[in-house]
C-alpha cells in the first residue's frame, strides 16, 4: 500500500489536468448522486432499499479512469458510483431509482440492476458475486471477437467467499483471459468483519494461488487505484491474462438505507472519515496547482446543479405503462 | 429472523458465516448425516439458487440412494415473496422447485402460530425440510401458544369455513383470501380458505373435502403460474374429485415474468385479493 493517511500517491504523468478534474468531478458526482438517493429513498419516492457508495468514490474512479469506452464491467449492489464512473446518465440512473419508465431499466430493475449494456455496463447485481462469472464470460467474448477489450469486475469482500471467485478466476487464469478483478474491501459485508470472515489479511495473496499477479493500494486514493488497476487492465490488454486488485476502502454509510450501524465504532468511522477520499483527492489537485479552491467549489456546485437536474427529470418522467409488465421477458 | 439466538445458545452453536451459500448448505447437509442437526438460513430465498446442488443432488437423495442407511436431518430455511420493490432477485416465490424433489419436505407457514408449530416439526424430523416464509407476513400479528406446540406436516388449515367455493392460498395469499371472503360474504358468497401449510406432505384429503362440498376450486399462490404448485393440486383434485366440480378450476397466480420494480408493475404481477373476488364470483355465476 502506499499510502494511508493524509499523504496519496504521486500523479501519473499522462494523466493531464482536465483528466485530474474530471476524475474530481466525477467523485464529487457519485457522492452528490447517492446522497439525494437517500433523501429519496426517506421521502419515501424509492422502492426496496439502496446502498450508498459514499466513502468509496476512488476506487470507481480511479478504476474506470484506466478503462475505454468499449471496455466492460460488471458492477455490485453497491452500484451507483461503478454505473457512474463508467459513463452512466445520472438522468436515466435517477429516473430507474424512481422507477420512471425512461431510467436504465424502464424502471423494472431499480438500484441494483441498472444497466447500461452498450456503454459497456454489464449490470449492478442483487447476488453477492453474481457479476464474477460474467465478467469473465465478457472477457472469453472479447478473446474470441480478437477484441483488445478488458473486463473489469467490481465486487465486495464478502464476495471473496462465494465459490464463483474460484472457478472463474481459474478459468482466467488457465484461459488467460483479459479480466481484471477489482475487490472492494471496505471491511464489511453487511455487519460481518471482513477480518473475521476472509481467511487471509490481505486477500491480495489469493491471486497467487491461480498463479496471477494480486496486489492491494489504498482505496481512499484515487490516484493509487489509478495506478494499481492502470497496471493490472495494461497487463489484461497486452494479452497476459488476469489480475487481483484489492482496493482497501470503507463505506461511511449503512450497508444500505435502512441499517442501523450498530457492528462498529465511532472511533472507526472517524478515523476512516479523516481520510475522505475527495478531500484528500482536492487538496492535492490544489497543492499541484492544477485547480483553484474557488474552482474546486465550482466543481461542487456544478455537480450539486447537475444532480438537481437528474433528480427533476426522474420526477417529471412517466411511470411505466401497464403493458410493460408482459414485455422484455424474451429478445 | 435470528434474534436472540446467539444470546440464548452461544456462538458455538449459532455462527453467522461468510457469504458461501453452496458450502453454507453442503456443511448443513454433511453435518446432518454425521448426527447434527442443522438450520440452514439464506436469508432470501433467490440465494439458495446458489445452494441447490447440496439441496437438490444430496440432502433430498441420501437416505434413498443409500438404501434406507443415512438420516439427513437439516432444515433450510428462507424468506421468499414480492411487494416491497424488492426487484427481480430478491422477490420470487421458488417453492415448486423444491416440491418437484423426492425427498424433500416443503413448509409454507402464513401465520405467526403456525411458523412457530411447524418449525418444531421441521427441527425434530429426520428429513431435509424446505420451510420458507414470505418477508411481507414478519410484520403479522396473530396469537401465538406458549411453550410447547409442534403443529404436524401433512395438515392443512381452514382458515375459514365456507360453502360456495374452496380457496387454496399460500403463504400472503391466504391473507388476501380472508381479505376476499369479507368482501364476498356482503355478497352472500361464502369462500372457503384452505391453508395446506405444508406443500409437501400435501393434505390432499381435507381440499378433496372442500370440493365436495363447494364444486368450486380456485387455487392461489405468489409464485409463477407455469410449473407452479397450484398446477399440481388441480391436477390431484381434477383426478381424484372430476365428478364434484361444477365448474373447471381457477388458478390466481404469480405472471410469468421477473419481478419488476415498479409498484404498479409489480402489484401488477402478483395475485391480489379483488382478483380472487372477481374470480369466486365467476365460479358461482
Ligand atoms: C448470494 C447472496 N447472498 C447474500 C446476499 C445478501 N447480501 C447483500 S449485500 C451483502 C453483503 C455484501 O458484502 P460485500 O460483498 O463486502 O459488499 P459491500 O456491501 O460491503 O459493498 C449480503 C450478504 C446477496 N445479495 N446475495
Ligand atoms: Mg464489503
Amino acid at each position: 500500500m502506499s499510502s494511508t493517511s493524509g499523504t496519496v500517491a504521486e500523479i501519473p504523468a499522462e494523466l493531464s489536468p482536465a483528466q485530474l478534474v474530471g476524475m474530481l468531478r466525477m467523485m464529487l458526482r457519485i457522492r452528490r448522486f447517492d446522497q439525494r438517493a437517500l433523501e429519496l429513498y426517506r421521502e419515501g419516492a424509492m422502492r426496496g432499499t439502496t446502498h450508498p457508495y459514499i466513502g468509496m468514490e476512488a476506487v470507481a474512479v480511479g478504476a474506470c479512469a484506466t478503462l475505454r469506452p468499449q471496455d466492460r464491467i460488471t458492477s455490485t449492489h453497491r452500484g451507483h458510483g461503478h454505473c457512474l464512473a463508467k459513463g452512466g446518465d445520472p438522468r436515466l440512473m435517477m429516473a430507474e431509482l424512481l422507477g420512471r419508465a425512461t431510467g436504465y431499466c424502464k424502471g423494472k430493475g431499480g438500484s441494483m440492476h441498472i444497466a447500461d449494456v452498450d456503454a459497456g455496463i454489464l449490470g449492478a447485481n442483487g447476488i453477492v458475486g453474481g457479476g464474477i462469472g460474467l465478467a469473465t464470460g465478457a472477457a472469453l467474448a472479447a478473446r474470441l471477437a480478437r477484441r483488445d477489450d478488458v473486463s473489469l469486475c467490481f465486487f465486495g469482500d464478502g464476495a471473496l467467499n462465494q465459490g464463483i471467485l474460484h472457478e472463474a478466476a481459474n478459468l482466467a487464469a488457465i484461459w488467460k483471459l483479459p479480466v481484471v478483478y477489482v475487490c472492494e474491501n471496505n471491511q464489511y459485508a453487511m455487519s460481518a468483519r471482513a477480518d473475521a470472515f476472509t481467511s487471509v489479511p490481505d486477500p491480495a495473496v489469493r491471486a497467487a494461488a491461480y498463479g496471477f499477479p494480486g496486489a492491494s493500494c489504498d482505496g481512499m486514493d484515487v490516484l493509487d487505484v489509478y495506478r494499481a488497476v492502470g497496471a493490472a487492465v495494461a497487463r489484461a490488454r497486452a494479452g497476459d491474462g488476469p489480475s487481483l486488485v484489492v482496493c482497501v476502502t470503507y463505506r461511511f454509510m449503512g450497508h444500505h438505507v435502512g441499517d442501523p450501524l450498530n457492528y462498529r465504532d465511532k472511533a472507526e468511522v472517524e478515523r476512516w472519515r479523516a481520510r475522505d477520499p475527495i478531500e484528500r483527492f482536492r487538496r492535492v489537485l490544489v497543492a499541484q496547482r492544477i485547480l483553484t479552491p474557488a474552482e474546486a467549489d465550482a466543481l461542487g456546485a456544478e455537480v450539486e446543479r447537475e444532480i438537481e437536474e437528474a433528480v427533476a427529470f426522474a420526477k417529471a418522467s412517466p411511470e411505466p405503462e401497464a403493458s410493460a409488465l408482459e414485455e422484455d421477458v424474451y429478445a | 429472523m435470528t434474534r436472540g439466538l446467539v444470546e440464548e445458545f452461544g456462538p458455538e452453536r449459532v455462527r453467522d458465516t461468510p457469504i458461501s451459500e453452496e458450502a453454507i448448505a453442503a456443511l448443513g447437509v454433511g453435518a446432518a448425516m454425521a448426527g447434527a442437526r442443522p438450520v440452514v438460513e439464506f436469508m432470501y430465498a433467490d440465494f439458495m439458487a446458489l445452494a441447490m446442488e447440496p439441496i437438490v443432488n444430496q440432502a433430498a437423495k441420501i437416505r434413498y440412494m443409500f438404501g434406507g442407511k443415512a438420516r439427513v436431518p437439516v432444515v433450510f430455511r428462507a424468506q421468499e415473496g414480492a411487494g416491497r420493490g424488492n426487484a427481480a432477485q430478491h422477490s420470487q416465490s421458488l417453492e415448486a422447485w423444491f416440491c418437484h424433489i423426492p425427498g424433500l419436505k416443503v413448509v409454507t407457514p402464513s401465520t405467526p402460530a403456525d411458523a412457530k408449530g411447524l418449525l418444531v416439526t421441521a427441527i425434530r424430523d429426520d428429513n431435509p425440510v424446505v420451510f420458507l416464509e414470505h418477508k411481507l407476513l414478519y410484520n403479522t400479528k396473530g396469537p401465538v401458544p406458549a411453550g410447547e406446540h409442534a403443529v404436524p406436516f401433512g395438515a392443512a388449515d381452514i382458515k375459514r369455513a365456507g360453502r360456495h367455493v374452496t380457496c387454496v392460498g399460500i403463504h400472503t395469499m391466504v391473507h388476501k383470501a380472508l381479505a376476499a371472503a369479507e368482501t364476498l360474504a356482503r355478497e352472500g358468497i361464502e369462500l372457503e380458505v384452505v391453508d395446506p401449510r405444508t406443500l409437501v406432505p400435501l393434505d390432499i384429503e381435507t381440499i378433496l373435502a372442500s370440493v365436495r362440498k363447494t364444486g368450486r376450486l380456485l387455487v392461489t399462490h405468489e409464485a409463477y403460474e407455469r410449473g407452479g404448485v397450484a398446477g399440481e393440486i388441480i391436477a390431484q383434485v381434477v383426478a381424484a374429485a372430476f365428478d364434484w366440480l361444477d365448474a373447471p378450476p381457477v388458478r390466481l397466480c404469480g405472471r410469468n415474468v421477473p419481478i419488476p420494480y415498479n409498484g404498479a408493475l409489480e402489484m401488477a404481477a402478483l395475485p391480489q385479493a379483488d382478483d380472487i373476488v372477481v374470480a369466486a364470483r365467476q365460479l358461482v355465476a
